[in-house]
C-alpha cells in the first residue's frame, strides 16, 4: 500500500518570495524519512507540499514535481483534495475536532467523504485506534468528548484519524514537540510500527528523535538569512549522524549552530 | 571605601517611614474609592427602580391566566379585564419571521468575510455592514415605508415590519458571527484539509459547528434587540385589539404597540394594563439574554 | 490509483512578471464549494445592493421635496410641508437632537468611566462578574419601557430639579425658561437618554481598561503611587481612545433614539418662538419622523421626512465612522 514519493527541483513561494529552492530527493516507502534542520529552514514547508497544504496559505504557490508513484500531484488536472486524501498529516498541536466524540473524530475523514455504513465505520474505528495504540484506553468511552484525553492521547487520537482514511503516505509536523517524553516514547514506538504499512515523512526539530526513529534524514538549512532554504545533505541516518559529508551537516549535528 | 560606610551610616541614622503616605494623597485615594462604588450605586439604581416599578405597577396582571390567553377585543380603556395574547402572539411571530431572513443571511455574509473573502469586495461587503449598523431604526421604517407604501402603494402589513426589522438584525448577527468564527482556531481548518475535505464541507461540518453555540448566542441577544424595537412599528405596525396571524395584511398587535397605544391614559384599568406589558416585555427580552449567555458559558470555543 | 478530477486554483501558475495568485488552494472547483461560496459571496452582495437601495432610495424621494422647498432647509424652523408651498427647515430638529444627546453624554461618559473603573480596578472579583451583567441588564430594557417610566414616574419627580435650575441659573440660555411649563421638557429626555447609553458606555470602557497591560500598572505602583495615582498614570491615558469610542457609540445610539424621546418632550405648536433651552419642548429628528407618520401619504410629504431621515443618517454615521476610526488607530499601536 505504502508508496514512494519523489521530489523533482521543487521551488516554493509565499507570493513573490522564494522560502525553498532546488529540493530533490527520494522517499522511500515503509520507511521512514526525517528532515531536520534549524528553526526556518523550510523543513515543515517542504513536508506540506507533500499534500499540498501549502497553497492553504493565501499566495502559497510551488514550481516544480511532487511524483506519488510516478504521478504528478501537481499536474494540471489534480484536485489538492484527493491528494491530501492520499497523503495524511499530523500536526505539532494535538487537534481533535472539539464537538465530536472520540469515535466520530476517528471516523471523521471517513464520514466527510460520504462513508455511512454504520458497521464499515466502527470496524475502521477499531482498526485505526489499534494501530495508533489507543484502543485499550478508550475503548470503554469511544461516546464521550475527543478533547477530554491527555495530550499524548489526543496525539494518538489524531494519528488514528489520519490512519483511517488509509493514506499511503503519512507526514509528521513535529508530532511530539507539545508532549511530555513518556508520551513521546510512546509515539515513537508507534511511528515504529506504522512504518511497516506506511510510508512516513516526520518533521523534528529534536535530532535525537531523528536518529532513533528514522531510515533515512534530510538535513536542510537556509544559506543566509533571508534567502531560501536548500535541502543540504540526504543520506541513511546512521550516515548522517556518523559521517556526514557536508560540513555543515556535521556543524548542525554536533551542534555548532540551530 | 570612607563614602560607602558613610551613606550606611547616613540612611541607618533615620528609621523608615513606613506608616502611611502623605495626607492628603491617602485622601485624594480614599475619594477616589467612595467616588467609583457610589458611580456603581447610582448607574444600577435606575434598574433597580425601574423594575421594582414595573413589577409593581403591572404585576398583578401577569397573574392572571386570562393575560397570557386572552386579547383585548372588546376591552376598553375603563374596563378592566381581558390580556395581552394578541400582543405577545404579534410580538413572537414577528420575532420569528425577522430570524428567520436575517438569520441565513447574516451568517452567510458572516462565512463569506471570514472564510472565503480576500480583496476589494470583502472590504467593501465590510464597509457595507458598518453602514447598515448605523441605520436608526426610524429611518429603517421610513425606508420600507417609502418603498412599499409611497412607491408601490401596497397597504402596510406586519410583513414589512420584519423586513424594517431585518434591516435593523442583519448587521448585528453578521458582527457577532463574525467574532465567534474567528475564534474557532485555524488547526481545526487545517486538521480537516489535511482528512481531504473539500473547503465547503470543512466550513459547513467542522467550523460552523464549532462556533454554534456563540452564533445562537448573538442570535438570541440580536432578536432580543429587536423585539424591544418599536420605531418602525410607529410607522409600519398599527395597533389593534385582536389576535392576528397574517403577516401580509392587516394590522397586527405587538407589545411595544400596545404599550404606546394606551401611553396617554388615565384611565386606571388602562394604566395597569400598560404597565403589565411593559414587565411582560422586558420578561420576554430577559428570557432571551439569560438563554443567550447560559448557551454561550456552555461553549466549546 | 483513484479517479482525480477538478483544477487548482494554484495549478494556475503565474507568468513571469504577473502578480502571484491570491487565495488559498483549500478550495477546488467542484460543486459543493462552487454552491457553498457562491451563497456566501451572494449574501455578502445582498448586504451591499441593501444598503446601496437604501441611500438611492431615499435620495430620490428626499430631493424632489427638497427642490420644491421654499424655505431654507437648514436654518428655517417651519415644518409645513403639504401643498404648493412647502416650507420646512431642520435648524430646530437639529438643535434638539444635539442638545438631548450632549446632554445625556454628559452624564454617562463621566459615570460610564467610573463605573468601569469600578468594574475593573476596584470590585472584588467575585463581584465584579455580577455588577458587570447587571449594567448590562440596563441594555435589555426597551426604549418604549423608558419612555413610559421616564414620563410617568422620573418625571413628576424631576419638577423640583428642573424649577430649581430655571429659577437659579435661568441667566444662561440652555437653563432659561420657556413657554414649556411641564416636565416633559429636553431635559428629562436627556436624563433618560443618559441612563439608555450608560450600558454601552460602560461596556466598552471595561473592556479598555481590562486591557491596560499588567506592566503598566505595577510600574506605577512600584513607584510609590497609590491606587488613584495609578489609575490615573496607568489606566486612563490607555484607555482614552477606547473612552472616547465608547461616548461617539453612545452618541450615536442617543442621536437615533425615537420612542422615548417622542413620549418626554412635549410638542411645540408651529411658529413657537427659538428657544436655545433645555427646559423647552420640540422634536428631534426622530421623533419628527414618528410623530409624522401620518402625514405620509404623498411623496411630497414623505420626501421632506426623509430629507430630515437622511440627515439623521449622516450624522450617526459620521459618529460611528470616528468611533471606529479611534479604535483602529489604537488596535494599530498595540498589535
Amino acid at each position: 500500500m505504502a508508496k514512494r514519493i519523489d521530489v523533482t527541483d521543487l521551488n516554493i513561494f509565499y507570493g513573490n518570495f522564494k522560502a525553498v529552492e532546488g529540493v530533490s530527493m527520494s522517499i522511500p516507502p515503509r520507511a521512514v524519512t526525517a528532515f531536520i534542520g534549524p528553526s526556518g529552514c523550510g523543513k515543515s514547508t517542504v513536508l506540506r507540499t507533500l499534500n499540498r497544504m501549502h497553497e492553504v496559505i493565501p499566495g502559497g504557490r510551488v514550481e516544480g514535481k511532487v511524483l506519488l508513484d510516478g504521478q504528478d500531484l501537481y499536474a494540471g488536472d489534480v484536485d489538492p483534495v484527493a491528494v491530501r486524501r492520499s497523503v495524511g498529516m499530523v500536526f505539532q498541536r494535538p487537534n481533535p475536532f472539539p464537538t465530536m466524540t472520540i469515535r466520530d473524530n476517528v471516523a471523521a475523514g471517513l464520514k466527510l467523504n460520504g462513508v455511512k455504513d454504520k458497521k464499515r465505520l466502527n470496524e475502521v474505528v477499531e482498526k485505526s485506534l489499534r494501530g495508533a495504540n489507543l484502543w485499550n484506553e478508550v475503548k470503554d468511552r469511544l461516546d464521550k468528548p475527543g478533547a477530554g484525553l491527555s495530550g499524548g492521547q489526543q496525539q494518538r487520537l489524531c494519528i488514528a484519524r489520519a490512519i483511517a482514511v488509509e493514506p499511503q503516505v503519512l507526514l509528521m509536523d513535529e508530532p511530539c514537540s507539545a508532549l511530555d517524553p513518556i508520551s513521546t516514547l510512546a509515539i515513537e514506538d508507534l511511528i515504529n510500527e506504522l512504518k511497516q504499512k506506511f510510508t512516513i515523512v516526520i518533521v523534528t526539530h529534536n535530532m535525537q528523535q531523528a536518529a532513533r526513529v528514522s531510515d533515512q534524514t534530510a538535513f536542510f538549512n537556509l544559506a543566509a538569512t533571508g534567502k531560501p532554504g536548500k535541502l543540504i545533505e540526504l543520506d541513511s541516518t546512521s550516515q548522517i549522524f556518523n559521517n556526514p559529508s557536508v560540513k555543515a551537516t556535521e556543524d548542525y549535528i554536533s551542534g555548532r549552530f540551530g | 571605601m570612607t563614602t560607602v560606610t558613610d551613606a550606611a551610616t547616613l540612611s541607618d541614622a533615620r528609621p523608615l517611614d513606613l506608616s502611611g503616605k502623605s495626607g492628603s494623597r491617602a485622601a485624594k485615594n480614599s475619594i477616589a474609592t467612595v467616588v467609583m462604588s457610589l458611580s456603581f450605586a447610582i448607574a444600577v439604581a435606575p434598574l433597580a427602580w425601574i423594575l421594582w416599578t414595573v413589577a409593581v405597577k403591572g404585576g398583578h396582571l401577569l397573574l392572571n391566566a386570562s393575560w397570557w390567553t386572552n386579547s383585548q377585543q372588546g376591552i376598553t380603556a375603563r374596563r378592566v379585564g381581558g390580556g395581552a395574547t394578541h400582543a405577545i402572539q404579534g410580538t413572537l411571530l414577528q420575532g420569528a419571521v425577522t430570524a428567520a431572513i436575517s438569520v441565513p443571511i447574516g451568517v452567510l455574509t458572516a462565512v463569506y468575510l471570514v472564510e472565503y473573502g480576500r480583496g476589494k469586495l470583502a472590504r467593501v461587503v465590510s464597509f457595507m455592514v458598518d453602514i447598515l449598523t448605523g441605520v436608526p431604526s426610524i429611518v429603517a421604517g421610513l425606508f420600507i415605508y417609502s418603498v412599499f407604501m409611497t412607491t408601490f402603494g401596497m397597504q402596510r402589513a406586519a410583513i414589512f415590519v420584519c423586513l424594517a426589522l431585518t434591516l435593523l438584525m442583519i448587521p448585528t448577527i453578521v458582527r457577532s458571527t463574525e467574532e465567534m468564527l474567528k475564534l474557532v482556531p485555524n488547526e481545526l481548518r487545517e486538521a480537516s484539509y489535511a482528512l481531504g475535505v473539500p473547503k465547503w464541507k470543512t466550513i459547513f461540518s467542522i467550523v460552523l459547528p464549532t462556533a454554534f453555540s456563540g452564533i445562537v448566542t448573538g442570535i438570541l441577544l440580536g432578536l432580543a434587540r429587536i423585539m424591544g424595537e418599536t420605531a418602525p412599528l410607529l410607522i409600519l405596525g398599527p395597533y389593534t385589539k385582536a389576535i392576528a396571524s397574517d403577516l401580509f395584511s392587516g394590522n397586527m398587535a405587538t407589545l411595544p404597540t400596545m404599550i404606546n397605544q394606551d401611553r396617554d391614559q388615565a384611565l386606571q384599568p388602562a394604566v395597569d394594563r400598560i404597565w403589565a406589558a411593559s414587565l411582560t416585555l422586558i420578561v420576554l427580552i430577559l428570557i432571551l439574554n439569560l438563554l443567550g449567555r447560559f448557551i454561550s458559558s456552555r461553549s466549546k470555543v | 490509483m483513484q479517479s482525480i478530477t477538478g483544477v487548482s486554483i494554484a495549478d494556475e501558475l503565474p507568468a513571469d512578471g504577473e502578480p502571484p495568485v491570491v487565495g488559498d488552494g483549500a478550495g477546488t472547483g467542484r460543486l459543493g464549494d462552487r454552491l457553498f461560496g457562491g451563497a456566501a459571496v451572494g449574501s455578502g452582495l445582498i448586504v451591499v445592493a441593501l444598503v446601496t437601495l437604501i441611500g438611492v432610495f431615499l435620495l430620490s424621494q428626499a430631493l424632489p421635496a427638497l427642490a420644491k422647498n421654499e424655505a431654507n432647509f437648514f436654518t428655517s424652523t417651519e415644518w409645513a410641508v403639504s401643498g404648493d408651498h412647502p416650507r420646512f427647515g431642520i435648524a430646530r430638529l437639529l438643535w434638539v437632537t444635539v442638545l438631548s444627546s450632549l446632554m445625556a453624554l454628559s452624564i454617562a461618559v463621566p459615570l460610564g468611566v467610573a463605573v468601569a473603573l469600578f468594574l475593573t480596578q476596584y470590585a472584588p472579583r467575585w463581584l465584579a462578574r455580577p455588577a458587570a451583567a447587571t449594567v448590562d441588564l440596563l441594555a435589555a430594557v426597551p426604549s418604549i419601557v423608558f419612555g413610559l417610566w421616564g414620563l410617568r414616574v422620573l418625571g413628576p419627580m424631576t419638577s423640583g430639579l428642573q424649577d430649581f435650575l430655571r429659577n437659579n441659573l435661568g441667566f444662561i440660555p440652555i437653563f432659561s425658561t420657556t413657554s414649556v411649563g411641564s416636565v416633559t421638557t429636553v431635559f428629562l429626555a436627556g436624563l433618560v437618554l443618559s441612563i439608555m447609553i450608560l450600558p454601552i458606555v460602560t461596556a466598552l470602557s471595561r473592556e479598555v481598561f481590562a486591557q491596560t497591560p499588567g506592566t503598566h500598572k505595577e510600574g506605577a505602583l512600584a513607584l510609590g503611587a497609590t491606587k488613584w495615582e495609578m489609575i490615573r498614570t496607568a489606566v486612563l491615558p490607555f484607555g482614552k481612545p477606547g473612552v472616547i469610542s465608547a461616548s461617539m457609540l453612545g452618541l450615536g445610539r442617543a442621536l437615533g433614539e425615537t420612542v422615548a424621546v417622542m413620549m418626554l418632550i412635549s410638542s411645540l405648536p408651529g411658529g413657537a418662538d427659538w428657544s436655545w433651552s433645555l427646559f423647552g419642548g420640540g422634536e428631534t429628528f426622530a421623533s419628527k419622523i414618528a410623530l409624522g407618520a401620518g402625514e405620509f401619504d404623498s411623496p411630497q410629504k414623505t420626501g421632506a421626512y426623509i430629507a430630515a431621515g437622511l440627515v439623521l443618517f449622516i450624522l450617526t454615521f459620521v459618529v460611528n465612522a470616528i468611533a471606529r476610526v479611534v479604535i483602529e488607530r489604537r488596535k494599530a499601536f498595540t498589535e
